[in-house]
């Protein structure tokens, strides 16, 4: 693997994070250490982009897996392809990974069958190496690799969970969303907007968070906060750039929506 | 007015009843000044018209009283219209309903407002008054509607209540419902019985709390986190004294219905279900920062003021929270008007509290009465920065109370124009009583109500209502169904066994069958072109044909799918009288076939594992729907189910919307791919409460979409050999007529698995 491509995955500038507690320190000596790690929390808290800054941070490269159902194994770790002479061996993310000694963060993990997740068993413990039993080879993980997995508990069923012995691998943190304060800073920070609309836009998330289990699977979370901010920089009205970005994503009940249109005009007289 | 004109206008009149002279003066007067020429004539007219209808002075004294209100109001033609109804009401049977349709005019024409829908509204009741006039054959009397007089003495309160539209199908509920019995239909119509009160309620005008309980609960959740039990109160059978909100420990009162606030040009300016949440929110703030304090201490003047100041302060406070509130109290709340109340004549201390109000609420409030600014200045200064307390704005309000009291403040003649602000509760919860009433009363309520208590915990569950679909209005009649559902009694589990005994060689042939029908787990498919590993033999294929130059086949991978069962059953058994019949050819009746049925059903299922329930219904009229409970979901093929079964009997009627309805209430709270509800039956919906057959057919059949519509699916076994001419008609295509009855226990296993398999 030449250096070129190492560079495609390393993070030049620094992503805006702001830390909530102590995880950067957390995630440093689990890093130190090589240990895996596993972060939880609800959609759009900020778990991508705390990854993102890690790796900035440790300037280390960052491969991204997005996991979905369809996913098999052979996506993670490569593949044989046909070509004219016969057939080629192509590296997955997981195996390049552990070659260039990157960090690779697979997303929301549990969308991927389980079945799947297993191959990552090895790589996560003491053995540190990846069998490609397809091909033939064993590699042996670079000094410097490092899994992460993200996944969020509150809204899959309950077929779709980590097997024990995947979760048993991992050290782990719990992301939620930042309190009012923290959060309102990071919505006017990341979308450059006054404070106190920055608030504003919080108090309305609140209120749709307290409607959880009672009609919505989710709270609005902190990126859509900053997607209502950035179409209020462009010219559109709060009330309607709040309607848009926060309150039709993510509901069709009718008696949410008017509950939350409410709350919009509640909040924004 | 000129003697003279008089007299030629008194002789216009041909009515000679003496009694019309002293008032005949000064409804002259009003005519003159109201009516046209033509007007007056008509007027007179008329009157004369009303005179000869032979019915005494009383009708015309009204019809010469009221008419010329009304012809100012909706234009003169009503003069004749009007007259000219009571001469046809007077030759029909119903000349009992003049009296109460005159005095129903002005109120009436008031509410309606325009020619065309009073001329409606006269069509309404006429045709009313022609449908529910009986007669009885052979005896030549006829009967006048029973309905009618009572409904005109409710029009004004109806009126209120309903558009004309409303009041329309309302008395064509009554109508349809009601034609042949007249007692019932006296209590439709004077608004006693349960069906007239909640078909009022639905053809009400303005946002009705049941359509949106769930909206206000939302409400409360997302903006205040807390959850309130919400009681709404009838708005519309106290004119007197109108309830106000209020909450205490057992939960929060709310209006059943809130209309929009329109302003003078028809806008929306405040919405029902705004008005709701202001009153929530009011209700919240209190909660949230109120603290009682002790009442015994204050007099009444002081006690209101001290509210209006912590209605006001715990209204900032939530404003503090949800700026825009302030539009919506602002929209809700009267504008009293400074000089409008006269403080030597009448008692103004509702005015001057209610313009505090205002002006702490709405900065531009444009007051500028010294005393209330002061106070206003006060309130701020106590808010500025902190949440001031209760207790604070009790000393604020004793200051207020003081400076601006006057001796006429005790005058009975209290101004209320403008002071009432709906959207606040009563603030019961405001108050310690220190020195409570002993009355002797207050311990036989007490004890009243112990005793109530415990005679309800003795009773069983409590009946569950249902609608009925009625075809010829096309509307549902609410709540019209009981339906009392009961553990069946059980008998001897063995009888059972032993029926299953007798079908052993059936038994074990479904058996093998049911073998072959479990779930393999796990399938592999094949020939996908994205899959989860390379299917080696067909890729292998690939290869070689692209070696040798022909176009491979790119499907070379497989995947695998679980394939498992996931079915929730519940089979409704008719229990109707007509199955202790026993069909031709047969020596064991319906009821006995069906039970063998049953069991090897039962057994066949509980063998595939699939989730199952039985249950039977019967019926005897809509007061009385039968729901027995023979398995649960949660149970298993056992003995108790088993002695359940053996002790069923038939009886009754066969009423079956109720019961489907009730059985896809647990269908729907399985967690199950496929739903399927299995209805056994001998024959159509019938009950002896209903004269057209056709109604309890198309009922099930409304209930079989609604079921539908939620994902269940229905399939209905009959053993009545005719019954295509209506199953079809109730459940599509989805039924099986059984014509020889006894092969039904063979037949019903086999179905349910063809029908799952």
């Amino acid at each position: 693997m030449s250096d070129q491509n190492i560079e495609q995955y390393l993070i030049n500038e620094e992503p805006f994070y702001q830390a909530q507690d102590n995880e950067v320190a957390l995630y440093e000596a689990a890093y130190n250490s090589r240990l895996p790690v596993m972060i939880k929390g609800p959609t759009g808290c900020g778990k991508s982009r705390f990854i993102e800054h890690m790796a900035w941070k440790l300037q280390k490269p960052l491969i991204t897996v997005a996991c979905n159902e369809d996913m098999t194994a052979s996506d993670l770790v490569g593949r044989y392809l046909l070509d004219a002479n016969g057939t080629r061996w192509l590296d997955g993310p997981l195996t390049i990974a552990a070659r260039i000694g990157a960090i690779c963060y697979l997303d929301e993990i549990v969308e991927a069958r389980q079945d799947t997740t297993v191959v990552i068993h090895p790589l996560t413990d003491h053995r540190r190496n990846l069998p490609l039993d397809k091909k033939g080879e064993l590699i042996n993980a670079h000094p410097d690799f490092q899994l992460v997995i993200s996944y969020n508990p509150g809204y899959q069923s309950l077929m779709k969970d980590l097997k024990q012995s995947t979760k048993q691998r991992f050290t782990a943190l719990d992301f939620d969303y930042p309190s009012a304060n923290t959060e309102a800073g990071i919505v006017a920070k990341e979308a450059d907007i006054d404070i106190e609309t920055a608030s504003k836009l919080v108090k309305i998330a609140e209120s749709a968070r307290n409607l959880k289990g009672h009609g919505l699977d989710e709270g609005i979370s902190t990126r859509l906060m900053v997607y209502a901010a950035q179409l209020m920089n462009h010219g559109v009205a709060q009330n309607d750039a709040c309607r848009m970005a926060l309150v039709r994503p993510i509901t069709d009940d009718a008696d949410i929506l008017s509950t939350l249109n409410h709350a919009v005009d509640a909040v924004f007289d | 007015m000129d003697e003279e004109l008089l007299e030629q206008y008194r002789n216009q009149l041909k009515c000679s009843f003496e009694q019309l002279d002293d008032t005949f003066e000064d409804c002259m007067l009003e005519a003159f000044t109201s009516l046209s020429d033509q007007g007056i004539k008509n007027y007179l007219k008329g009157a004369s018209l009303v005179c000869m209808i032979g019915r005494g002075f009383e009708p015309v004294l009204v019809y010469l009283e009221e008419m010329p209100q009304v012809a100012k109001l909706l234009g003169e033609s009503c003069l004749s219209t009007v007259s000219q109804a009571v001469w046809d009401l007077s030759r029909s049977p119903n000349g009992n309903s003049i009296p109460p349709f005159l005095n129903s005019i002005a109120e009436a024409s008031h509410r309606l407002g325009s020619e065309e829908l009073f001329q409606k509204y006269l069509d309404l009741l006429f045709d009313l008054a022609e449908k529910t006039t009986g007669s009885i054959h052979g005896h030549h009397t006829t009967f006048p509607s029973p309905g009618l007089p009572l409904l005109l003495a409710n029009v004004p309160y109806l009126l209120n209540q309903l558009s004309l539209e409303g009041l329309q199908n309302w008395v064509d509920y009554g109508v349809r419902n009601y034609p042949d019995h007249p007692e019932r239909q006296e209590n439709y119509f004077s608004l006693q019985s349960a069906d007239s009160k909640a078909i009022l309620q639905r053809e009400h005008h303005g946002t009705l709390f049941i359509d949106n309980e769930r909206k206000l609960n939302l409400y409360l959740m997302a903006l205040w986190n807390v959850k309130f039990y919400m009681i709404p109160y009838s708005t519309g059978f106290d004119e007197l004294r109108k309830p106000v909100p209020y909450f205490d420990k057992l939960g929060v009162r709310v209006p059943d219905v809130l209309d929009d606030i329109v302003d003078d040009t028809k806008k929306v300016v405040t919405k029902g279900i705004d008005r709701y949440r202001a009153i929530l929110s009011h209700i919240v703030a209190h909660k949230r920062c109120s603290t009682p304090i002790i009442a015994d201490n204050f007099s009444p003047f002081q006690r209101v003021a001290i509210e209006t100041l912590e209605d006001s302060r715990v209204e900032l406070l939530a404003m503090r929270i949800y700026p825009g509130l302030r539009s919506i109290y602002i929209s809700l709340h009267p504008r009293p008007i400074e000089d409008d109340c006269d403080n030597k004549i009448e008692s103004c201390i509702r005015h001057r509290l209610a313009m505090l109000s205002y002006a702490i609420l709405n900065p531009d409030h444009g007051y500028s009465n010294p005393d209330i600014l002061e106070c206003r200045e006060r309130f701020f200064a106590a808010m500025h920065e902190s949440e001031s307390s209760t207790s604070e704005m009790a000393s604020i309000a004793i200051s207020f109370i003081a400076k601006t009291r006057r001796q006429t403040d005790q005058l009975a003649k209290m101004y209320f124009k403008d002071t009432e602000i709906d959207y606040r509760d009563e603030n019961r919860h405001l108050w310690i009583y220190i020195e409570l009433s002993d009355d002797e009363e207050m311990f036989e309520d007490r004890k009243h109500q112990d005793k109530k208590e415990e005679e309800e915990e003795d009773k069983g569950l409590p009946p569950r209502h249902y609608h009925e679909w009625d075809y010829n209005t096309k509307s549902y009649r609410p709540d019209w169904v009981s339906l009392y559902e009961t553990l069946h009694p059980p008998g001897n589990p063995a009888d059972i066994d032993a029926l299953l005994e007798k079908h052993a060689l059936l038994a074990k042939r479904l058996k093998q069958l049911l073998d072959l029908l479990k779930p393999q787990q796990y399938v592999r498919i094949r020939y996908q072109e994205d899959g989860s590993e390379l299917d080696l033999d067909t890729a292998i294929r690939s290869l070689i044909d692209f070696k040798s130059g022909h176009t491979p086949d790119p499907r070379i991978n497989m995947s695998h799918r679980n394939d498992g069962r996931d079915i929730a059953v519940m089979l409704l058994l008719d229990l109707s009288a007509s199955l202790n019949e026993t069909p031709p050819g047969s020596d064991k009746t319906i009821l006995q076939l069906s039970q063998e049925a049953v069991s090897l059903l039962s057994y066949a299922i509980e063998h595939l594992g699939d989730q199952f329930a039985i249950a039977g219904f019967s019926s005897s009229t809509r007061h009385e729907v039968r729901y027995q409970h023979i398995k649960g979901y949660s149970e298993h093929w056992g003995d108790h189910v088993k002695a359940r079964l053996a002790a069923i009997e038939a009886g009754y009627s066969t009423r079956m919307g109720a019961a489907l309805r009730h059985a896809a209430h647990y269908l729907g709270n399985c967690q199950a791919d496929k739903k399927l509800l299995l209805v056994l039956t001998d024959g159509e919906p019938a009950d002896i409460d209903v004269n057209d057959p056709k109604l309890l057919i198309e009922d099930t059949r409304k209930a079989v979409q609604e079921l539908d519509q939620d994902g269940i699916y229905t399939f209905c076994i009959n053993l009545d050999p005719h019954a295509d001419e209506y199953v079809q008609n109730i459940f599509g295509k989805q039924f099986l007529v059984i014509d020889k009855v006894e092969q039904l226990p063979e037949k019903l296993p086999y179905l349910f698995i063809s029908l799952t398999g």
